[in-house]
């Protein structure tokens, strides 16, 4: 079923839309949760006997509950102007991975169930009846949608698919067909606190080594606090970045930012997960149970600001969501905003002249920047509106020579999702994976002709496994996906570092 | 006979339409939005999201930047629909305003501009592949609809008059609850029961897009969530 390099779409240009090939995505499904991962999440272990009476009142109750879920599912003309928005589409040319067609899967049940037209007359509406092959249906289609927004950046109603497929996930959790890698990785936050199920033992150990790595490379003893009480920044990162690559690299750069910025921060055992995998599943309430386990942090280590990594959707939950989740923080200083993001913290350190950095480090990178879909279209960064594009660009420039930037219509918020977003970043859907990948690897490929760029940089956990994973079947390197930390680390010069230039080492001596 | 007809036909339609709109809005107003989603980069003050609304439904912005053909014939139709409906007030009016007349000679020509947008639609509907498949009959019928009330309706204009004083008798008869003579004009029985199907499936259909842009939480919330705590009545009972 995966798909191998002669299955890989060829692209033009990288918004080339496709022919149509109807069904060509058809019955690809990720794996079905087992009733040990339904269960902890309060949902019932398998498909439960009345599942479609429950379905349709879980729908209303949602269409109920949240305005964009009723609105959106009113409002489509079919005008069309989202049609060729997603990068599933444009990768796999299956009509219903357009954004109106993925939306109708569903909006063609609300109008049966919930509408005049669709109880009187089904087939002019194009309502359709619940049926078991409709919910595997919805099984298939809606776990071929990253939540990235894209569509919705286009619409003219602003509608969200990532809200409708956020929605039927939650219909389908209800009834019992939930899917196994994001309510399994749930479970584990819940209980272990971390996606990976990395215990406090075994995370303490990775950041002792880690200290080690750095000290042996720079010969300055740089610290990775855990559950350190009192200190001032707590900081909340993706679990993937205590083992994966390039996701290491770019805590390490975090540790090293901190250093030289003179601060007191501490990572949690108790919330060592930034990412929330409840939102991919549209669960409010898991959502903000993962949410409070910050806040719980954050208040039993007497932090005074929190600080998130590296990550996507984790920056969406933060920035969009955690006041709303887990607040008021107002135990927390408020000079600062809560919470803030590592790349604001850096690049404010840098208009102090805090760092320094020797930016010839990453002169055998000639880079680019992916936006990752959810700080671009769901969130921001500073106190402007496109601060989520200014910023880490600003990081970047700071520390690289290099820097080129891809189709403007792949950027920004127009930016093309890795193709691993949204709880999608599993071995069952590969095939998936690589072939939605292909727009932006295709905007890529153009760089590289154009300007010879060799690597690209991101700021999301689930952008950085999936390219590493699938960018060798494009002809890159896994390592050609790094971390924008990774690049400060790389160019960053801490007081005393050995081979540090000659007078900052005279000085030392001298004092 | 037909003038009693239709003015019970107009007389339901509009309350169809009045009391259908109301209970929809009302619906999307007490609807609440428990999560800031904006699509960024998005306005951090409300004057901003006004402003970022206004160019949505004046401008079709968001369509502009996906679109050009379908923002082109979409923008068309409505803007000429805008002033087409301008136009009409005047058989409304006892007394014209001076803006209805201002809007006058703008409003008759842009009838033009209604159809171009429309038939353009239309044939997007049966050329693109994409939309194609997308296209459900009530979306034809939708355009077929439109199509038939700006046809009639340029026919009466341009081609075959009406006794325009006898319908502006009669809708102002309507208005006061009063049945006046409609002229019996084929044409004009055929735009007055279009634009009266309308109006009844207004509430009922994708013409809701009208009132749900406005209701959409993408395009109307301000950018501010670590400033100002945003949380739904329902959400805050999940916190006691």
């Amino acid at each position: 079923m995966a798909a191998d390099g002669d299955d890989l779409p060829k692209m033009a240009h990288p918004l080339e839309i496709p022919k149509l090939k109807c069904g060509a995505m058809e019955g690809l499904a990720p794996f079905i949760a087992a009733p040990e991962h339904q269960e902890p999440l309060g949902y019932p272990g398998e498909l439960v006997e009345n599942w479609k009476e429950v379905a349709l009142a879980k729908m209303k109750e949602l269409a109920e509950k949240n305005r964009a879920f009723q609105v959106y599912l009113d409002a489509c003309v079919k005008c069309g102007a989202c049609t060729d928005k997603c990068h599933y589409f444009l990768g796999t040319g299956d009509p219903k991975n357009m954004p109106v067609a993925r939306q109708d899967l569903l909006r063609s049940v609300y109008r049966r169930y919930f509408t005049f037209a669709g109880k009187y007359f089904p087939s002019l509406v194009g309502a359709r009846d619940l049926t078991e092959e409709v919910l595997d249906e919805w099984y298939s289609y809606y776990h071929q949608c990253s939540e990235c927004r894209r569509c919705s950046v286009f619409c003219p109603y602003g509608i969200d698919t990532a809200e409708i497929t956020m929605a039927a996930r939650e219909i389908m959790d209800a009834v019992g067909k939930g899917q196994k890698y994001s309510n399994e990785i749930i479970g584990k936050v819940k209980v272990v606190g971390n996606n990976l199920g990395l215990n406090e033992k075994a995370l303490g150990a990775t950041l002792e080594d880690l200290e080690e790595e750095i000290e042996e490379d720079t010969g300055v003893s740089v610290r990775l606090p855990l559950d350190e009480k009192g200190a001032d920044i707590l900081l909340v990162t993706p679990s993937a970045d205590f083992f994966a690559e390039p996701h290491i690299d770019g805590l390490i750069g975090y540790a090293k930012v901190f250093h030289e910025a003179g601060v007191s921060w501490t990572i949690s055992s108790y919330a060592s997960e930034a990412a929330n995998f409840g939102l991919f599943i549209g669960s409010y309430e898991n959502m903000r149970e993962i949410a409070l386990r910050i806040r719980k942090a954050a208040e039993d280590l007497g932090v005074k600001r929190i600080i998130f990594g590296e990550c996507g959707h984790a920056w969406r939950v933060a920035y969009s969501f955690l006041n709303t989740l887990a607040g008021p923080f107002d135990f927390l200083d408020p000079k600062y905003p809560v919470p803030q993001h590592i790349l604001e913290f850096t690049w404010n350190e840098i208009q102090k002249g805090t760092l320094k950095f020797d930016k010839s480090q990453n002169d055998h990178i000639r880079l680019t920047y992916h936006d990752s879909c959810n700080v671009a279209r769901a969130s921001r960064m500073g106190d402007e509106p496109g601060g989520q594009f200014e910023i880490p660009r600003n990081v970047i420039k700071a520390v690289c020579n290099h820097y080129f930037d891809m189709d403007r219509e792949t950027t920004h918020e127009s930016t093309l999702c890795c193709g691993g977003g949204g709880g999608l970043l599993t071995d069952d859907l590969m095939e998936l994976r690589k072939k939605g990948a292909s727009p932006r690897m295709t905007a890529l490929q153009q760089v590289t002709e154009d300007h010879g760029v060799t690597h690209m940089a991101a700021i999301c956990a689930i952008c950085k496994t999936q390219f590493s994973k699938v960018m060798p079947a494009y002809g890159y390197e896994m390592d050609s996906i790094v971390s924008v930390h990774q690049l400060v680390s790389n160019a960053i010069i801490l007081t005393g570092q050995d081979g540090a230039e000659e007078d900052e080492t005279e000085a030392a001596e001298e004092a | 006979m037909i003038s009693a007809l239709y003015a019970i036909l107009f007389w339901v339609a509009t309350v169809l339409l009045v009391v259908g709109l109301a209970m929809k809005i009302r619906k999307y107003a007490r609807t609440p939005a428990p999560l800031k989603i904006p699509t960024t980069p998005a306005p951090t003050t409300r004057t901003g999201v006004v402003l970022r609304m206004f160019r949505e439904v004046i401008f079709f912005e968001s369509l502009f930047k996906s679109n050009k053909w379908i923002w082109l014939f979409g923008w068309a139709f409505h803007m000429g629909m805008w002033l087409v409906l301008i136009r009409h007030i005047r058989y409304f009016q006892w007394d014209v305003s001076w803006w209805v007349s201002l809007a006058q000679p703008f409003g008759t020509y842009a009838s033009f501009a209604m159809l171009f947008g429309l038939l353009g639609l239309w044939a997007r509907r049966f050329l693109v592949e994409r939309i194609r498949y997308i296209s459900n009959p009530s979306d034809h019928l939708m355009l077929a609809l439109l199509v038939l009330i700006v046809g009639s309706g340029m026919m009466m204009r341009f081609v075959v008059h009406t006794d325009i004083i006898q319908v502006k008798a009669f809708m102002l008869g309507l208005m006061r609850l009063r049945i006046e003579t409609l002229p019996t004009d084929p044409i004009l029985l055929v735009h007055l029961g279009a634009v009266a199907a309308l109006m009844i499936i207004f509430p009922i259909s994708k013409l809701l897009h009208a009132p749900g842009v406005f209701f959409s939480p993408s395009r109307n919330q301000v950018d501010n969530p670590r400033e100002v705590r945003h949380i739904a009545p329902w959400a805050k009972k999940l916190e006691s």
